[in-house]
């Protein structure tokens, strides 16, 4: 029982790392109806932002905050040169130069650091705690907090902010927002920094688990995709508990089911997605949009 | 100087022009009538003014250029525009649809003030004000979008075709608040409706599109005894 609870919790932990990426992508789906590719590598880059700071002697905390602010700037200007002059064309378009995005990064981060993978310190004391007989990683505990934190932060912002009002009457009909004279473009950009924040913080909370290396959240950004899909890709509190729910079965169905094993496990959350687009096409949280035709 | 002139206005949509020359001037505290039958180019006429669509000629407001800025732009400079189709924001509540229309304002106490206001004018808002716009019928949501720009304070407000699809004592309700408004904000209006007798009971000058170019002009009264108008938008 204490080993599956240990699962249920690092599984939690895990999926915290894809709902932030999720959320990071559900993000940029509201406000510009694109899927960003890119999201994965962009966190990257910025992850190693932090890292050749570290090298250089600057503090971890600092070193992730610079990071986060290079996220936003890397975002922001990502869809201020890049990606605006596709937003209005074909939607298939766009999707492409996301994916050329997604290369181009990646590129850049191997050509400046390598792609040999290296340790990156970790924000959480390595000890364990011990929680009613179940033993759980500190790492896993502050992961998880961390992206709690990161929703409730959010959250506020959307709800009780101008910013926030904004950036939801952009999301819901940019038309209509910038006749209202709401500065689109520029909430637009907004928008694309905060999600690249969200995909900094998944990478500097992944990357002392994996190494540090260009591809370190392909994977992580394959999950959260499927959770954006499962959960609903309008929904931020989908595409998060989507995320944890990924995580959870996918160690779950790794551990028992043994067929699945190591191996497998990736295939898990992709036939759940397929379940559930089957029974639900918006997502469990996502809004079913109804046009009048 | 009038607040907003039109010289020699053409806009097109890719290849296919639209406008062939449009001039008409307003004055400040005035409301100018936009007649004509679909596709005539009364839409194409506003969404130039806020520049939805790329144009040429003049388009000065208070006496600056505004042809080539962004719609956001020239809705901060003071022109809202209710478009066709009400472009309320249908996943936001009634009070955030409305607090948008005030996002350039500073002034939080007129603000609620201003929202009151509305709320006054429109009763069946102020039930609904927790309710998600896209719940709302057309009709309340035609009240929301003009409400909405009004929240902006502007100095012209451009009515799209406010009546479409709304039952006829509906409509009226929907003008009824709109001459109010008017009357008690002073704000300038440019009206395009289908249904004339509608737009004749507040406007003061309109005028007739045909193909992309006016055809007609003058004042209310005189439109609205002239025959050819009576035929085509008075219903004989």
């Amino acid at each position: 029982m204490a080993y599956t609870i240990q699962l249920i919790v690092e599984g939690f932990a895990t999926g915290s790392i894809y709902g932030a990426l999720a959320l990071a992508i559900v993000l940029v789906n509201r406000s510009t109806g694109l899927i960003n590719f890119a999201q994965g590598s962009m966190g990257v880059l910025s992850t190693f932002v932090a890292f050749g700071l570290i090298q250089l002697g600057v503090p971890l905390l600092v070193a992730m905050l610079a990071a986060f602010v290079f996220a936003f700037l890397l975002g922001a200007g990502v869809e201020r040169f890049v990606v605006r002059r596709f937003e209005r064309g074909d939607p298939d378009t766009a999707v492409v130069v996301t994916i050329g995005l997604f290369v181009f990064i990646a590129g850049i981060a191997a050509l400046l650091f390598g792609y040999e993978p290296r340790q990156f310190p970790s924000l959480f004391p390595p000890q364990s705690i011990n929680i009613a007989g179940v033993f759980v990683s500190m790492r896993s505990v502050g992961t998880i907090i961390v992206l709690i934190a990161v929703m409730i932060l959010l959250q506020l912002l959307f709800r009780f902010t101008k910013l926030g009002l904004a950036m939801r009457a952009v999301a819901d009909n940019p038309q209509s927002a910038g006749l209202s004279g709401l500065p689109v473009s520029r909430l637009l950009m907004i928008g694309w920094g905060l999600a690249a924040v969200l995909g900094a913080i998944a990478g500097v909370l992944v990357a002392p688990q994996l190494f540090i290396s260009p591809t370190m959240l392909d994977f992580a950004l394959v999950y959260a995709l499927a959770a954006a899909i499962l959960g609903g890709l309008d929904s931020p509190v989908g595409a998060v508990v989507a995320g944890w729910f990924i995580g959870i079965v996918e160690n779950l169905a790794g551990a028992y089911v043994d067929v699945i094993g190591d191996d497998l496990k990736i295939a898990v959350p992709f036939i759940f997605m397929l379940i559930i687009l089957i029974v639900r096409p918006q997502g469990l949280f996502g809004r079913k949009v109804t046009v009048r035709i | 100087m009038s607040l907003l002139e039109l010289e020699d206005v053409t806009a097109s949509y890719g290849y296919a022009p639209v406008l062939h020359g449009i001039s008409f001037q307003l004055e400040a505290n005035r409301a100018q009538g936009i007649l004509g039958a679909n596709g005539a180019g009364k839409t194409t006429t506003l969404r130039a003014i806020s520049g939805m669509v790329p144009a040429t000629g003049r388009i000065r407001f208070d006496g600056v250029d505004i042809l080539g800025k962004s719609p956001d732009r020239i809705a901060r400079m003071g022109i809202a525009h209710v478009p066709e189709g009400r472009g309320t924001l249908g996943g936001l509540s009634v009070r955030d649809n409305l607090r948008v229309g005030a996002y350039q304002r500073r002034d939080r106490k007129q603000i609620e003030e201003g929202i009151e206001f509305c709320l006054d004018l429109f009763p069946n808002l102020r039930e609904r004000i927790g309710s998600n716009a896209s719940a709302l019928s057309g009709g309340e949501q035609q009240m929301l979008a003009v409400a909405r720009a009004f929240m902006a304070q502007p100095r012209v407000i451009l009515l799209d075709e406010a009546s479409l699809g709304l039952a006829p004592s509906t409509a009226q309700r929907v003008y009824d608040a709109i001459r109010r408004l008017r009357e008690e904000s002073g704000v300038a209006l440019v009206v395009v409706e289908q249904n004339a007798a509608l737009a004749f009971s507040i406007v003061d000058h309109a005028l007739v599109l045909e193909t992309g170019r006016v055809s007609i002009e003058g004042s209310r009264e005189r439109l609205a005894g002239m025959d050819e108008v009576r035929r085509a938008y008075l219903g004989g």
